[in-house]
């Protein structure tokens, strides 16, 4: 999964520019960095033909990828003094979904999203991004204290959807959901959300319901996966890739619908290959939108949101 | 690895409504094997009289179940733009669309309705099983808010129905914006003052059920009802947990503290009526005391 197959025959050439680097001729030393420079050359041709060209199913694939950038790797980049706040106050702390206070830009902000975690220790402990009720009603704790204090809320969407299981069920994931809808609805202040990987449906939403929506580049916001949409509409998995394309579920499908506001470039190779960089310029969208809201009143910002989101189907 | 979904694999052998007048004078009960005869199930409500079995009854059946003596006005369902995305899967949402239209003579899954329930004034949003299992749409969506415009001009409440697997997929993210969508629309209800109460009937499940159909007022189910969020199938396959056989039912969720009540079919108009009149008209004469009530 850490390799794309369509992104094979750059990822050779780069192992083949990362081999010549290590040699050490003294001779030959002029016309290795040659070579390495007519390679590096070819391999930046190929990623950018291949990332130009991209079709749904492999964008779905980049979504996924694990080297991209999760919540935690934006918070240590872009918030400082990030305060972590815990639980419901009903049962549990669900580490699908972290939540805190911190500092962007010097200006308190609330900060929630999913975290899918990077290695199997950690995927386990934030099962996989896939939230429990508990981590919902967390997250409408957060924006209500958000709301009480007037501290804007940034939201990094980034799950397969929410989490199905006997327990989950039992203490009401479909309440937590449309409660946390409800609580972005209500929430006073500026909602930003970017959907940074994969939105998936309800999961997703249930944190997005917000006064601006980004994707990045190569990130999925879809109903359903594309194999759960093969599996009942197409009655095999084995249609995922014409699933992907017909939900229409890359960023550039949803602005072309203007179901979002914007999308977040990612450089020519996509975010698993610049964190740093992708993770930059998500910064400076957010900041951006900050400013554009910074002066609105309480109610404008409600009322801004709920008239976005009426529009959603009516005049698409 | 498996993918979860918010959509249950529709029903398609349920698709079709019972007809107003059967083939077949007589059905078995899917509960009790019973045989049921028409006439019978329908004077009951299409409710099992042996079992007590909740069978599927059409909007219109339902309507004048609700509404005092059976009286309603119906009212259109609004315009939306027709398949936006151009989705096609083995066969064009267009074509099935226009083939689910002439068949069930609906055009979408929302049928809305006013009247009087004890007399308080009720505009009710009801959804269509037999339209593409009751998927919600943006034409779904629309007319929740269409519904909840209507009870707050004439000062009604508004009652939602919900008998749905979920999302339409073939409408992909503008049937997942929906879910904010008829939160907004519910939410303006209860800004003016006037109940919203959901009556949870079976399937309520993904993204309907994820979204105004848990914030209500009070939530009513009918007996048996599957209401939840993933499918017990998804469930099943994702995380392969044990699952009682009870699980996902109106009962559960009653235990699980998710509904208020759960009300046979044949005592929802009173209940229902009893709730509007409670929460409409605050202050009415008293009747005689129980013992002098009794006396005479
Ligand atoms: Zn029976």
């Amino acid at each position: 999964m850490n390799q794309l197959d369509f992104e094979k025959p750059v990822l050779e050439l780069e192992g083949k520019i990362a081999e010549l680097r290590h040699m050490n001729s003294d001779e030959d030393g002029m016309n290795i960095a040659e070579e390495v420079e007519r390679m590096t050359a070819k391999a930046d041709r190929l990623l950018q033909s291949t990332y130009s060209k991209l079709t749904p199913a492999q964008k779905v694939q980049v979504a996924r990828h694990q080297n991209r950038p999760h919540f935690k790797d934006y918070i240590v980049e872009l918030i400082e003094d990030f305060t972590p706040l815990a639980g419901d106050r009903n049962f549990a702390e669900d580490h699908a979904l972290i939540g805190g206070l911190g500092r962007f830009n010097g200006q308190s902000v609330m900060v929630i999203g999913q975290e899918k975690g990077n290695d199997t220790e950690s995927r386990i402990k934030h099962n996989f991004g896939m939230t429990r009720p508990e981590g919902y009603r967390k997250a409408q704790r957060l924006l209500a204290m958000a709301d009480q204090f007037q501290i804007p809320v940034i939201t990094l969407v980034d799950t397969a959807g929410a989490y199905p299981g006997r327990g989950a069920e039992e203490r009401g994931q479909s309440e937590a959901i449309a409660k946390s809808i409800e609580s972005c609805l209500r929430t006073h202040v500026p909602i930003i959300s970017v959907v940074i990987g994969e939105g998936g449906s309800g999961g997703a939403i249930a944190i997005a319901t917000a006064n601006k929506v980004f994707m990045l580049e190569h990130s999925i916001y879809s109903v359903i996966s594309p194999e759960g949409c093969a599996s009942i509409l197409w009655r095999s998995g084995e249609h995922a890739q014409d699933a992907a394309a017909a939900l229409k579920l890359t960023a550039q499908d949803l602005k072309s619908f203007n179901l979002i506001d914007d999308i977040i470039d990612e450089p020519i190779g996509g975010a698993h290959r610049y964190r740093t960089e992708t993770i930059h310029n998500v910064g400076i969208k957010i900041q951006a939108a900050l400013d554009e809201l910074s002066d609105w009143d309480k109610d404008k910002i409600v009322k801004d949101r709920r008239e976005k989101f009426l529009k959603f189907g009516r005049d698409i | 690895m498996n993918w979860l979904t918010n959509i249950i694999r529709p029903r398609i052998q349920s698709l079709v409504e019972p007809k107003e007048v059967p083939d077949n004078l007589w059905q078995k009960c899917d509960a009790c094997e019973g045989m049921l005869f028409h006439r019978d199930l329908k004077n009951n409500a299409n409710v099992c009289y042996h079992c007590g079995h909740h069978l599927r009854i059409t909007v219109k059946e339902r309507l004048a179940l609700l509404f005092d003596g059976g009286q309603y006005e119906k009212m259109d369902i609004p315009d939306v733009p027709f398949d936006p995305l151009k989705f096609k899967d083995r066969k064009k949402y267009s074509d099935r669309l226009k083939d689910t239209r002439s068949k069930t003579g609906l055009k979408d899954a929302m049928t809305i309705a006013k009247g009087t329930i004890k007399g308080q004034p009720a505009v009710i949003a009801a959804f269509n099983f037999s339209f593409m299992g009751g998927s919600m749409g943006a034409a779904v969506g629309e007319s929740i808010v269409k519904a909840a415009e209507e009870a707050i001009k004439t000062r009604s409440a508004l009652i939602i129905i919900p008998a749905s697997g979920g999302a339409r997929m073939q409408e992909s993210v503008i049937s997942l914006m929906q879910m904010p969508r008829t939160i907004i629309a519910v939410e303006m209800v209860k800004e003016n003052h006037l109940p919203y109460i959901v009556l949870l009937t079976d399937p309520t499940t993904g993204g309907v059920s994820a979204s105004f159909a848990m914030v209500g007022d009070i939530h009513i189910a009918e007996p048996g009802a599957t209401i939840g969020f993933a499918g017990r199938r998804v469930i099943q396959e994702t995380v392969r947990e044990e699952l009682p056989d009870d699980f996902q039912t109106a009962e559960y969720l009653l235990e699980h503290g998710m509904v208020d009540r759960v009300v046979p079919r044949q005592k929802l108009h009173d209940e229902i009526g009893t709730i509007l009149d409670l929460l409409m008209n605050k202050k009415r004469t008293p009747s005689a005391p129980k013992s002098e009530q009794e006396a005479a």
